[in-house]
């Protein structure tokens, strides 16, 4: 088991270089200079050569990647063309807020569509599964940014309950709560239904496995035979939330633009139309290296949890 | 000998009433969710192809002193937006480009993911590693995340989401395709028409494409409505189609704006999205089904 989480982990090195260099390539597919973007119409020739060599736009592309990757190997992702702050302490800011967001709305989806499932999955062809069903097709189905403005039109517009954007000013748990409150269902749909779906045919297959057959005929209460299924699908729930959770954080450039929540999703937005190129590869860097990561977790800790599992 | 042919005929009959396609058919039939949901589909598909007839103004012509008329209005049934163009015309036209940025790159990775994952997978070796290991760093990145990072790089318009959003469907249809192909080339019968003297072409063409293809095809129908749902994403946050162009999603954020003056207007291009991609989720889920198709 070692050697496997050994093997797991270096082969996490070659997919986040790869990701490295997507990230570094995506400065050249952009169209325009990014440096004379941002100089006054005015600067000479000189000064706009002069800012190339500062930010190290002058050199061979192989060069400019190996000095990128040593200064991002160190924490160092440069420093914003637009407000002169270093990338890593926007990036810092940004992460927190949508971390504390994909959290809020990943607890939601786990209880919900872990609960939905199992239900379902127990009272199979009934309302309750039907009910499921329609959920898990909703959930993937809906546009979540138009969701998230159906949320505001009718909890902020028509109802005036929760207010509409942005992260609260005024200290205190209460106002911070009525601020995440939206955006969080709003980002909980597209797991829900996704995982509502998976825990239900995970338990299904248990079910449907003999030893719960033997289970029920020597009597055991269906609540312990519900234990028993729970321990079983285990791990596929396990996969199943892990890899929601990874998306919640990446996903949300969307959600986050409709509520103004200032995340890494907002910041992304902002970056891009202003073409800070530096902003817009640190925070997607830091992201896709959080996603590998986390799959990573996610792997090891399923091998943990069910030992018979050793996926290459 | 012409008995015992005979003989085996009827057996192979009896044992196999039905051919595999009506099958499908018998059990679409009995499926009333999937035949309403490809009932619905079909006409938006049609309302969007038949825009130009259909519509009864023109989506780009608005009128300053009719501005975000309510649903129902006389004359503009849907209403109107935020510069007073009639929003039937509009959705109308939308649909055609949201249909347009989400199936083209479904069909993109359809064509090239299969292409690029059957290679990978018959020929196997280094092709295989060199191919499968370039696809699993885009999965690195959550498909949202590298769509918009993708399209934020290249800047907006229809063909750069087309492109962005081909990345991100591409290398999923490549694992796919790969591990169909893998276990359907360790069958017997590829082995037989090998050992029967059958060329390369043959077998990919006649053995190995006829029973990936079914598989793959099933698989990318299931991104239809997240591509869809991307596609007017990415023009949602000004990075896919531009105004004054009409698109689900770019009307979406324009009319954002107004959801403080009417709120049922803004409301309507998001609920052509989702009608369209659950229909396209609930026929994709249906037809796999029908089709027997795990997975």
């Amino acid at each position: 088991m070692w050697v496997y989480v050994g093997r797991r982990l270096l082969l996490a090195i070659p997919t986040l270089l790869g990701a490295s260099i997507i990230v570094f390539a995506m400065v050249h597919l952009a169209p325009g200079d990014p440096i004379a973007a941002v100089m006054p119409a005015e600067s000479s020739k000189a000064e706009i050569e002069a800012t190339k060599r500062a930010y190290g736009f002058d050199k061979p592309l192989p060069v400019q990647y190996l000095v990128w990757l040593g200064r991002v190997a160190q924490g160092d992702l440069g420093k914003s063309i637009a407000t002169r702050r270093p990338v890593i302490l926007d990036v810092r800011d940004a992460l927190a807020n949508s971390l504390v967001l994909a959290l809020s709305s990943s607890l939601l989806a786990f209880v919900l569509g872990v609960g939905l499932g199992l239900l379902a999955a127990f009272r199979q062809g009934r309302v309750l599964d039907k009910v499921a069903s329609g959920v898990a097709v909703v959930g993937v189905s809906v546009p979540h940014y138009w969701a998230g403005i159906i949320l505001i039109i009718v909890f902020s517009v028509q109802l005036n309950w929760l207010p509409a954007m942005g992260a609260a000013n005024d200290p205190g748990l209460v106002p911070y709560l009525r601020h995440i409150a939206l955006p969080t269902v709003a980002l909980a749909l597209i797991p829900l239904g996704v995982i509502t779906r998976v825990v239900r045919s995970a338990a299904l297959d248990i079910l449907n496995q003999e030893f719960v057959l033997a289970l029920r005929a020597k009597g055991l209460a269906t609540r312990r035979v519900f234990t028993h299924v729970v321990k079983n699908s285990a791990p596929q729930i396990l996969t199943v939330l892990g890899l929601q959770f990874g998306f919640q954080l990446g996903g949300s450039v969307l959600v986050e633009s409709v509520f103004s929540w200032p995340g890494t999703g907002y910041l992304l937005n902002l970056a891009i139309f202003q073409r800070d190129i530096p902003v817009l590869q640190g925070v997607i860097l830091v992201l896709a290296t959080f996603f590998v990561l986390l799959n990573l977790a996610v792997d090891l800790l399923q091998t943990l949890v069910d030992p018979r599992i050793v996926r290459h | 000998m012409a008995i015992s042919t005979a003989v085996l005929q009827a057996e192979m009959a009896a044992a196999t009433p039905m051919s595999y396609w009506r099958t499908v058919g018998w059990r679409l039939a009995r499926d009333p969710t999937t035949l309403v949901a490809g009932g619905v589909l079909a006409l938006i598909v049609l309302s969007a192809v038949l825009a130009p007839w259909l519509a009864p103004y023109d989506p780009a012509a608005g009128s300053i002193r009719l501005r975000l008329a309510p649903v129902g209005s006389p004359g503009h049934l849907l209403g109107t937006d935020e510069q007073g163009r009639d929003m039937l015309s509009r959705l109308l036209w939308g649909g055609r480009m949201t249909l347009i940025a989400g199936l083209t790159p479904v069909l993109v990775a359809f064509v090239l993911g299969s292409a690029l994952g059957v290679l990978a997978g018959y020929i196997g070796g280094l092709v295989n590693t060199l191919i499968m290991r370039t696809m699993d760093i885009f999965y690195a990145f959550p498909a949202v995340l590298l769509a918009i990072a993708i399209s934020g790089a290249l800047g907006p318009g229809l063909a750069n989401t087309v492109i962005a959003l081909s990345i991100v469907f591409v290398p999923r249809v490549v694992r796919v395709a790969e591990s169909a192909t893998v276990q359907v080339q360790g069958l017997e019968y590829i082995a037989a028409a090998r050992a029967s003297g059958a060329g390369v072409g043959a077998i990919v063409r006649h053995h190995l494409l006829a029973n990936v293809l079914g598989p793959i095809l099933v698989f990318s129908s299931t991104q239809v409505s997240l591509s869809i749902i991307l596609a007017a994403g990415l023009s949602f946050l000004g990075l896919g189609v531009t105004p004054p162009a009409a698109e689900w999603g770019l009307m979406l954020n324009t009319l954002r704006q107004s959801i403080y003056v009417n709120a049922l207007v803004p409301a309507l291009p998001g609920l052509a999205i989702f009608a369209t991609s659950m229909a396209f989720n609930l026929l994709s889920d249906g037809m796999r089904d029908a089709m027997d198709i795990r997975g």
